[in-house]
């Protein structure tokens, strides 16, 4: 069993008087410990796939599993404290608390827990260490280059150990320096402490870090093996039904 | 208690505001509280009096006079034991804006009928011996710097001219209500320099029995019903009582007003709570991404606005509470035993609740079901 199902799912929004149709029946597999970066243009609906695995929206139609739980079946009270189990997120704008240090930011998914003031200091600090601001933790945001902020964000989103890692444009706000660090720091997420990571994106560069690569074309999924830049080993390693 | 870092940390945000807001609180209950200590200060004088003492006054009204001789008569009363008057004296101090509460009194006959009015013994026999002596109360004292054997002079409003008394005792009352911000003097003074008219401003009574009064205070008006100077008595207790229903209608307006500022105030703390929720709709649309549930954000939104509204209660009610105890504060002799009650902090306690609750309610509420997606979508 995959650790995200997404089975023929239907998104479409009503704008005013029209409707609005994001998927129509898209059906997607994604295994622990992949590393799937989504490309495709604007509107595409790659982030609204995301909010979907995350939970933060529902579809019209269809079912989203995440680790054998029906997330779009679950209410809005469950979801939370699902979410905050399972998903580690990630925003292109940072959207740390600029009233909190890097390291009460990172805390923040802890307070969710039932652990101690001394276990959440433990997971802070390596969380951070991870991330390479272990002597930045005091700092706040406001304080922080914009590489730094997000490699802040992504402690945050990987502190409570979560399920899957979801990235939303996490190069879009950095520089060719910084996107980099984040990469290299993505790759080494998956690579060495085996996380699933989903990540949404223009850049093809960060998508190149990737392991496999689909592409959003009009609410459409498409093979990683028909788009002439993707490998087609990496393709296969998720299932895509269309 | 592990989400009030964020609390504070939100708090902090804007600093100038929420110190604004947090004074405003302040001075609502601050001004409560004073409005309602007007209010039950008044209520507590009604209460103070002996039952075996009776206030014999005239029959025409407080401002009219009684004749000395009639103290022998109500002496002669059955079930009188003891007889005492004494006279309002209207004197302004100082530069002639300065005023405090000064009587004329018949010294050793008052002071055997007031015992809470406690003094060192020489200071009483001095101010006993000596005609133009006063006692003055041991507040009044501090808040002119006056010491013993200095000379004082007012000027008289209703006995004209200046009137200089030496102040030979200090007293301080066991009873709040009886007041210290009081100069008396002796009755004998002002009748040698008014050229003994032989009037007294009232008579006070000490009876044998409580179950007496009623049937005392009958007799002795009997006994002046058909004279030129008719008396109407009571207990001591239904004098002042008498008082206070004067102030009944202030009481209202105090206790109108004390409510109407407390309101004014809840609109400005609301207003502040929504604009500081309104500024964070992506902060909170983040933190549900995180994971926190709507009661959480609830709470923790509740929780900014008990923050501010406990830290404005400690401060307006506990700066009222000490400030009228450290000074003493009496409204120039006026409202004695002025002071903050348990009760007057309990409701202002609750005020400061409801108002955590009527602040916090809307933009808790609006955090708590804010849609994650079309916020993060608003504004990124």
């Amino acid at each position: 069993m995959a650790l995200v199902e997404i089975r023929d799912v239907y998104k479409s929004f009503q704008r005013d008087t029209q409707r609005i149709d994001v998927f129509s029946g898209i059906t997607l597999d994604v295994e622990a410990g992949s590393f799937l970066a989504l490309m495709g243009p604007s509107g595409s609906g790659k982030s609204t796939l995301l909010n979907l695995i995350a939970g933060l929206d529902r579809p019209t139609e269809g079912a989203v599993r995440v680790a054998g739980a029906v997330v779009s079946a679950m209410s809005t009270g469950d979801l939370a404290s699902w979410r905050a189990r399972h998903i580690g997120f990630v925003f292109q704008q940072f959207n740390l608390l600029p009233v909190l240090t890097a390291y009460q930011n990172v805390e923040l998914p802890l307070l969710l827990t039932r652990l101690s003031k001394r276990e959440r200091d433990e997971r802070v600090k390596i969380a951070l260490g991870v991330v390479g601001l272990d002597d930045r933790m005091h700092h706040y945001p406001r304080q922080l280059s914009g590489g730094q902020e997000q490699r802040v964000s992504i402690a945050r989103a990987i502190v409570a150990d979560p399920t899957v890692i979801l990235l939303d444009e996490p190069t879009g706000q950095l520089d060719a320096k910084s996107s980099q660090e984040v990469l290299a720091l993505l790759r080494r997420l998956n690579s060495e402490f085996k996380k699933t990571i989903i990540i949404v994106t223009h850049d093809a560069h960060a998508a190149e870090q990737a392991t496999t690569v689909l592409h959003l074309e009009k609410g459409n999924l498409i093979r990683g093996d028909a788009v002439p830049s993707l490998r087609p080993s990496d393709a296969a390693r998720v299932g895509v039904a269309l | 208690m592990k989400f009030l870092p964020l609390v504070i940390a939100n708090l902090g945000r804007h600093k100038r505001r929420t110190v604004l807001t947090i004074a405003s609180v302040a001075l609502a209950l601050f001004l409560f509280a004073s409005l309602q200590t007007v209010v039950t200060t008044i209520a507590a004088a009604a209460n103070f009096g002996s039952v075996r003492r009776l206030v014999s006054t005239s029959a025409t009204g407080i401002v009219f006079t009684l004749p000395i001789a009639y103290a022998n008569r109500l002496r002669a009363q059955p079930g009188v034991e003891s007889v005492t008057w004494a006279n309002w004296f209207g004197g302004r101090y100082g530069d002639g804006k300065r005023f405090f509460a000064t009587f004329a009194i018949d010294p050793k006959s008052y002071l055997e009928m007031y015992p809470e009015m406690v003094m060192p013994a020489d200071q009483k026999e001095a101010f006993l011996r000596e005609r133009t002596a006063a006692l003055v109360g041991k507040h009044l004292m501090e808040t002119f710097g006056w010491k013993l054997g200095q000379n004082v002079t007012e000027q008289g409003t209703i006995f004209p001219g200046d009137w200089t008394f030496t102040i030979r005792a200090v007293y301080t009352p066991t009873d709040p209500r009886i007041g210290e911000d009081v100069l008396m003097f002796h009755h004998e003074y002002m009748e040698e320099r008014l050229g003994r008219p032989g009037q007294a401003g009232w008579y006070i009574i000490k009876i044998d029995q409580t179950d007496h009064a009623a049937s005392i205070a009958k007799a002795i008006d009997d006994q002046f019903r058909n004279s030129s100077f008719a008396t109407k008595t009571g207990t001591e207790q239904a004098f002042n009582a008498s008082f206070a229903t004067m102030w009944g209608n202030v009481s209202l307006l105090m206790g109108t007003i004390g409510m109407a500022v407390v309101f004014a105030i809840l609109l400005v703390t609301a207003n502040a709570m929504m604009m500081s929720t309104r500024e964070r709709t992506r902060e909170v649309a983040v933190l549900k991404t995180i994971g926190f549930a709507d009661r959480t954000l609830f709470g923790v939104v509740m929780l900014e606005a008990g923050v501010i509204a406990v830290t404005g209660a400690i401060i307006g009610l506990g700066g009222a509470k000490l400030l009228y105890k450290s000074t003493n504060f009496s409204a120039g002799g006026f409202l004695p035993g002025f002071d903050v009650t348990p009760n007057t902090l309990a409701l202002g306690s609750a005020i400061a609740i409801v108002l955590m609750v009527a602040s916090g309610l809307v933009p808790a509420v609006r955090a708590a079901r804010l849609p994650v997606v079309s916020a993060l979508r608003q504004v990124g």
